[in-house]
């Protein structure tokens, strides 16, 4: 039992990676996604390319990401998605499906369907030894590790920083943001160019822990979305917390029917929206 | 006072609703309209005694595509719901109908309106879950319940788990009869969504969908039950979507769960939409037209197609605001069914 | 041109379809305080979103310290002076009082006026600096908007019916700052519900009137009589 609890624990702190960007993304700019996942795949793709050509490890081609990411949030937001928003949530909903049929298909065209992963080497089976004869791996260890730091790394910029107030001032309204002068095309742009950052790595980790394939994205949206919700929205932290209690769910459907652990995870989702629509951790605005 | 005052979209301004009353642009157009209409239903309605069967089949394929993008129509744009899970109660009807058919000894030609019935039924328990999220959450929302509905079908053993299974009602008859029954069937299906749609939004309650959509605060301040006609609006559009659902593997004989609660489904509807224009009745008509063409023609091309109607639809949505058919309507001022009530000035 | 800080001549402005200001003429002179006074509906908010760019005019209708600022974006027209304190306040509910207030200094010229500053002039929000600016009172709020605007250094401050919802004694502790407020020769604009605060504590007046100026002149010298004419439009 306690062994599926720590092993919900640190897929959730994947899962929790895949939903800071979008909780960032809908916090600040109320932009929905739903190519989000497929960001992550694309993440994930990507460095299995240059991975083809160049002989380094993955974490090191994760990190490499990191800039080429923020550069295409930043200039998604900027040039495509800033046009959509607005009251009505439908534009930047169809723009988003369609990248996410465009990265989807692109990705068929360009690697087949085959499922592919990343070499992570030692760092992918060594694992630790915890207590009465559990082990814990140190790719997914070190995924927790990420995840935390990032995490803490967003709650922080959200509360201390001059960009995390233009953050928050945007989203609570964007009218009198800019009569402060704050430009908020380009606020949203940074909001997303961090959230892509986030997302190539979280990729490269996906790719590291398991395969990937081009149609994997829109279950990880689903996750991160999950997570999010069941969290409690305004929160990094609740958002973190939300992600971990999904990986458990999943974990502990899993064990009745690999079929079921998905589900499982979509059903406590759900129950969660009965009874505590605002999440488990909300933050009150 | 002819000038239109520049507004700046990304700011929230307080304007009046954007209603208006009045008649058509071009009442010729309209009329001739009508008349063309009626004749191609007749001349339709023959085809089972002159037609190929494959002619038939088309024809319901694009019946269903166009029931289902009606009614995704309906709920997004005219009930202000964007949803990415209608694919949930297009699948429960198929499933309805051939449970029905199968198990209860049903007409399925008769099983196809009560497949869409008892979605309508189960919407309304979903919909506690699904208005407890607004916007893009909610858009989620739904693809997440579309989610567990498929999952679920594909653990019953029953109706064959994930591999599906086929329709055997419809063993006894013969082909010819068969597709001709069908055939009607989606052409009386298509009339009857079309109509229902058409009056439902000429009515006062039409209307105050409208006044919603624009404005929810202010028309419950106006004594409009908010809270039920989003209610009503979800249901009709669950039926519907479950309609095209039936209809579709009636035509099929075959149903699985990943066919039949495919969230390709919703994609093609907001193609359609995306085409042919959002709150417009001729807008998904156009749609599916040009989708099923689209199909036709390149649907061989597999990712490529599907690459270029990604790209279709982010293009026509930041360009052509009022998607393709709106701007043909914008520019040349015709409308075949008028919803849109005009001030005259 | 008359030498006026701020003017518009046959100011037109609306939102969409729906046109607001029939022809607005008007001038702000440096150091002034104008009142601008009218019923509900007559054009007063949209006037001053027009002169921030928060509603689209052409360039040439509105100008400032010999410039046409008209339609310019509102980070620019903040950056070359003109602020403003938004009608209902509208704090940012996410920010502190501090937070709020620092960032009305994002666009910040330079000036007299600073957190210290703003402080000495609101020691309450000095206290209550801390705590997420909704959580304060209605009349503490408004001082925390109007120091939100003054923390830019604005050459002009356009009030935006800064006494709505606040009992009499704490408009009277509002306006109350404003001569320090105007100590350095800051112009001001306030639009105004209330027709008595606003001829007792401004220089000229215009009444708005169904998007039109009905009547403008010295605020001491005007009538009961005149300004109701104008205000009802007899």
């Amino acid at each position: 039992m306690i062994e599926n609890l720590l092993q919900g624990v640190l897929l959730g702190s994947l899962y929790a990676l895949f939903a800071l960007g979008l909780s960032l993304m809908f916090g600040v700019m109320r932009l929905t996604n739903v190519a989000h996942g497929d960001f992550v795949v694309l993440g994930a793709y990507a460095a299995i390319a240059i991975a083809t050509v160049l002989p380094w490890h993955p974490l090191a081609i994760g990190v490499a990401l990191l800039l080429p990411g923020f550069g295409f949030g930043y200039a998604l937001q900027r040039y495509v998605l800033n046009g959509t928003l607005g009251k009505d949530p439908l534009p930047s909903m169809v723009v988003t499906f369609g990248l996410s049929i465009v990265i989807q298909n692109a990705l068929l065209q360009l690697f087949s369907a085959d499922p592919r992963s990343l070499d992570a080497g030692a760092l992918g089976t060594d694992s630790v030894q915890i207590g009465a004869g559990i082990a814990l791996g140190t790719l997914p260890l070190l995924i927790l590790i990420i995840s935390i730091a990032c995490t803490a790394a967003l709650q922080l910029l959200f509360d201390r920083t001059a960009l995390g107030r233009a953050f928050r001032a945007v989203s609570d309204d964007r009218e009198i943001a800019e009569l402060m002068g704050l430009d908020a095309s380009k606020i949203y742009a940074l909001a997303t160019a961090i959230a892509c950052a986030l997302i190539a790595l979280a990729g490269v980790l996906q790719g590291m822990r398991t395969t990937v394939s081009p149609s994997d994205g829109p279950l990880l949206l689903l996750f991160a979305f999950e997570a999010v919700i069941i969290g409690g929205m305004g929160s990094f932290w609740g958002t973190f917390i939300g992600a971990l209690i999904l990986g458990v769910v999943q974990q502990i459907g899993f064990q009745f029917d690999p079929g079921w652990g998905i589900w499982f995870g979509h059903l406590v989702f759900l129950a969660v929206l009965v009874v505590r629509p605002r999440g488990l951790f909300p933050r009150t605005r | 006072m002819n000038t239109i005052f520049p507004l700046r979209p990304e700011h929230s301004v307080a304007m009046a609703p954007s209603v208006s009353i009045g008649s058509p642009a071009n009442p010729a157009a309209w009329r001739l309209a009508w008349v063309g209409t009626g004749t191609a239903i007749v001349v339709a309605a023959s085809l089972p005694w002159w037609g190929e069967s494959s002619w038939m089949r088309e024809f319901v394929e694009i019946a269903c595509y166009l029931i289902f993008a009606m009614m995704w129509n309906l709920l997004a744009g005219y009930g202000g719901m964007v949803s990415i899970g209608q694919q949930a109660y297009f699948g429960i009807g198929g499933y309805a109908m051939l449970a029905l058919g199968n198990f209860a000894g049903v007409n399925p030609f008769i099983a196809v309106p009560l497949g869409a019935i008892a979605a309508g039924v189960i919407a309304v328990p979903v919909s506690w879950v699904a208005f407890r999220l607004q916007g893009g959450y909610f858009a989620i929302g739904t693809w997440v319940i579309a989610e567990v509905f498929r999952l679920s079908f594909a653990n019953m053993s029953v109706v064959g788990g994930g591999s599906g299974t086929s329709l055997t009602a419809l063993r006894g008859i013969d082909k010819a009869t068969r597709e001709g029954v069908t055939y009607w069937t989606a052409l009386v299906c298509v009339i009857a969504a079309i109509t229902l749609v058409y009056l439902f939004l000429r009515s006062k309650r039409g209307l105050a969908l409208l006044a919603i959509r624009d404005n929810e605060v202010a028309a419950e301040s106006q004594g409009i039950d908010v809270r039920g006609m989003k209610l009503a609006v979800y249901v009709v559009a669950a039926i519907g979507a479950a309609l095209a659902g039936a209809l579709y593997f009636l035509g099929n004989l075959r149903i699985s769960p990943d066919a039949a609660f495919s969230v390709n489904w919703t994609a093609f509807a907001i193609f359609m939409v995306i085409i042919g224009g959002m709150g417009r009745i001729e807008g998904p008509i156009v749609g599916a037209l040009i989708f099923w063409a689209l199909n036709k023609f390149f649907s061989d091309y597999g990712t490529w197609y599907l690459l270029g109607l990604g790209l279709m639809a982010i293009v026509v949505t930041i360009f052509f605001k009022q998607g393709l058919w709106g701007w043909v309507q914008q520019r040349y001022g015709w409308a075949v069914f008028p919803t849109q009530r005009r001030l005259e000035s | 041109m008359s030498g006026a800080l701020v003017e518009t001549r046959g100011l037109v402005a609306g939102y969409g379809d729906a046109q607001a200001l029939f022809g607005i003429d008007f001038k702000l002179h440096a150091g002034e305080l104008v009142a601008i006074i009218g019923a509900n509906g007559a054009g007063k908010s949209t006037f001053l979103k027009a002169l921030t760019g928060l509603v689209g005019v052409p360039r040439q209708a509105v100008r400032y310290a010999d410039e046409d600022i008209g339609g310019l974006r509102p980070g620019e027209i903040v950056r070359r002076g003109l602020a403003m304190v938004p009608e209902g306040r509208r704090l940012f509910p996410s920010l502190s009082v501090e937070e709020n207030l620092r960032m009305g200094g994002f666009a910040r010229r330079p000036g007299p006026w600073s957190l210290a500053r703003l402080y000495a002039l609101f020691p309450i929000l000095q206290d209550k600096r801390r705590l997420p600016a909704t959580e304060l009172s209605g009349g503490q709020q408004q001082m925390v908007a109007i120091g939100r605007a003054l923390m830019s250094n604005p050459q002009v401050l356009l009030c935006d019916e800064i006494s709505l919802g606040l009992a009499p004694i704490v408009i009277k502790e509002i306006y109350d700052a404003m001569p320090a407020i105007t100590a350095e020769g800051m112009s001001v604009v306030i639009v105004e519900q209330d027709v008595s605060v606003a001829q007792r504590v401004s220089k000229r007046l215009y009444c708005f009137q169904e998007g039109r100026v009905a009547l403008a002149g010295d605020s001491h010298v005007l009538t009961r009589a005149q300004i109701s004419a104008a205000y009802f439009g007899d």
